[in-house]
């Protein structure tokens, strides 16, 4: 394998409190190459600070750390906001989870679209107005032309995801983070949402670290998974080794999930002492 | 078949001028599970809504064990069937305490031996004693949804109307949830009309469900037919493959 296209080591996210500091993320260190990594972990597992980390946008009074992060050579720690700036859309860029609190209620769907491309270069009107419609047929919105001329409020959920993901990868970045890309959606708009950033993800060779709770979606959908409990990662896993997963944690989210076909009278619940304590089962 | 604990005869209803569900007709067997699934906006959350009295706007009929359903509020039938929302953080008073907020349904209806109510309450929902005088923003989404689903029992219903129940909770929470209302329905009798679209929970609840797609009921199905993959309806599988599981020829 070439060199990866993200390394982190030994990542620490604190927060300050009336109790002392805490860390959210603990310590942690993974690689990426341009493959798709699902990193999944329940509310306050800090797998969304991972991610936030990575673009530098945990800001004060939270503090990150790490011994390394690298990014295709480039030492993120020590660049400046300016030089982040640069970074950011153009070669790393995020999907929120939200499209109605992500989006600019007053500009044009073409319009922010087409935002995303001049912040990081100019390009003559007509070619720009081209590549924005491009982009909306590749993220599958029918008629183009008339949704780029629309506001957020008008578009649906789904669409508005849509819109989100044309805008994040129109500059064509090397790594997309997708942070709970589909958690606001439908169950049946969520497919169509993951197949779309799948496609454009493995046809433009791009990194992409998925974010999410959903531990059978992100196996669905992703090369290798981390899992993530309060701060560390416990598991690290081939997505189709899921099933035989040996921590105490991973194996009590899969048996807690109920089921299509369920036939257990009880669900078993995650006795949380076990794996603090080192005592496993 | 027992007697129906809800019926539903050409309920339409609309929010103004806006038409949301179209001529739903179903019925709830007494101590059944019923779910409701299907997208957003297809008028499934509006059924509830109309039930327990939060949406007035709708015609046809709509019996509760029984007896019709006025348009006005009703505190008799408040008794008899009570609704437990998505949003724990959202559907408990901020500045209430547990204790004032399992009260108060008692207050209202003039019943005594408050004490001892909530006591028990607290017990038969999993919630240690301790919980009993701090404020929804000290306890976590789970319990608090435990002292929504609390405050819904304090009147002793028959009928509990639940709106994605575990929607707004993580997996491992869910699963508590999920067995606590699976062990209220057995220690209680009650009957659930439940909300969800997640399908493997139906598949942990409940005994039947309707699929529901813009406004209209597009299938009932007993859960074997979820459980092997075998439902009918073209949006039904299409849901069914959107939640990852394999059909089957129906």
């Amino acid at each position: 394998m070439s060199a990866p296209l993200l390394d982190i080591e030994n990542l620490t996210v604190t927060f300050p409190t009336s109790r002392g500091p805490v860390d959210v993320v603990k310590g942690i260190s993974f690689s990426l190459g341009r493959e798709r990594l699902g990193i999944v972990g329940e509310s306050g597992s800090g797998k969304s600070m991972t991610g936030r980390s990575i673009l530098r946008l945990i800001r004060k009074p939270g503090r990150v750390t790490a011994d390394r992060m690298t990014f295709d050579g480039i030492d993120l720690l020590s660049q400046s906001e300016r030089q982040m700036r640069e970074l950011r859309g153009a070669r790393i860029s995020m999907v929120m989870q939200d499209p109605k609190f992500s989006l600019n209620p007053v500009m044009t769907i073409g319009d922010q679209i087409g935002e995303a491309l001049l912040t990081h270069g100019k390009l003559p009107r007509r070619e720009l107005k081209a590549r924005v419609l491009s982009m909306l047929e590749a993220v599958r919105i029918n008629e183009p032309e008339r949704v780029a001329n629309l506001y957020p409020h008008e578009v649906s959920g789904g669409m508005g995801q849509r819109v989100m993901i044309a805008m994040m990868l129109i500059p064509e970045p090397d790594l997309l983070i997708a942070d709970e890309p589909t958690s606001a959606l439908d169950v049946s708009v969520q497919a169509q949402v993951l197949d779309i950033i799948d496609d454009l993800v493995t046809g433009k060779g791009m990194g992409l670290i998925l974010i999410s709770h959903d531990l059978n979606l992100v196996s669905r959908y992703c090369d290798r998974i981390l899992v993530m409990n309060s701060g560390e990662i416990v598991e690290s896993c081939k997505a189709g080794d899921l099933n035989k997963a040996t921590h105490a944690y991973t194996k009590g989210l899969l048996a807690a999930m109920p089921r299509m076909d369920e036939e257990r009278d009880e669900l078993p619940v995650l006795d949380r002492s076990t794996w603090t304590t080192g005592a496993g089962t | 078949m027992k007697k129906a604990a809800i019926h539903l005869e050409d309920l339409s209803i609309s929010y103004g001028k806006t038409p949301v569900v179209f001529d739903v007709e179903f019925s709830v067997a007494e101590g059944e599970s019923f779910a409701l699934v299907g997208e957003s906006g297809s008028g499934k959350s509006t059924i509830l809504r109309a039930i327990s009295g939060l949406a007035p706007d709708w015609t046809g009929k709509i019996s509760v064990l029984g007896k019709p359903r006025g348009h006005a509020p009703d505190r008799a039938f408040a008794k008899t069937c009570q609704m437990v929302f998505q949003d724990p953080y959202g559907s408990l008073h901020p500045r209430k305490t547990v204790d004032d907020c399992l009260a108060e349904p008692l207050a209202v209806h003039g019943i005594g031996g408050r004490d001892t109510r909530v006591k028990d309450m607290l017990d038969a929902v999993g919630l240690d004693q301790r919980f009993r005088f701090r404020f929804p923003h000290q306890l976590s989404g789970g319990q608090r949804q435990r002292v929504a689903i609390a405050r819904a029992l304090m009147l002793e219903p028959r009928v509990m109307l639940l709106d994605e129940p575990t929607s707004a909770l993580d997996v491992s929470v869910q699963a508590e949830i999920l067995n606590l209302l699976k062990k209220l329905r057995r220690e209680q009798g009650l009957t659930y009309l439940m909300v969800t679209h997640n399908l493997p929970v139906v598949s942990f609840l409940c005994d039947r469900m309707a699929v529901m797609r813009h406004g209209r009921v597009v299938e009932i199905a007993k859960v074997d037919a979820l459980k092997t993959g075998r439902l009918a309806n073209p949006y039904s599988r299409e849901l069914y493959a959107a939640s990852g599981g394999t059909l089957q020829p129906a």
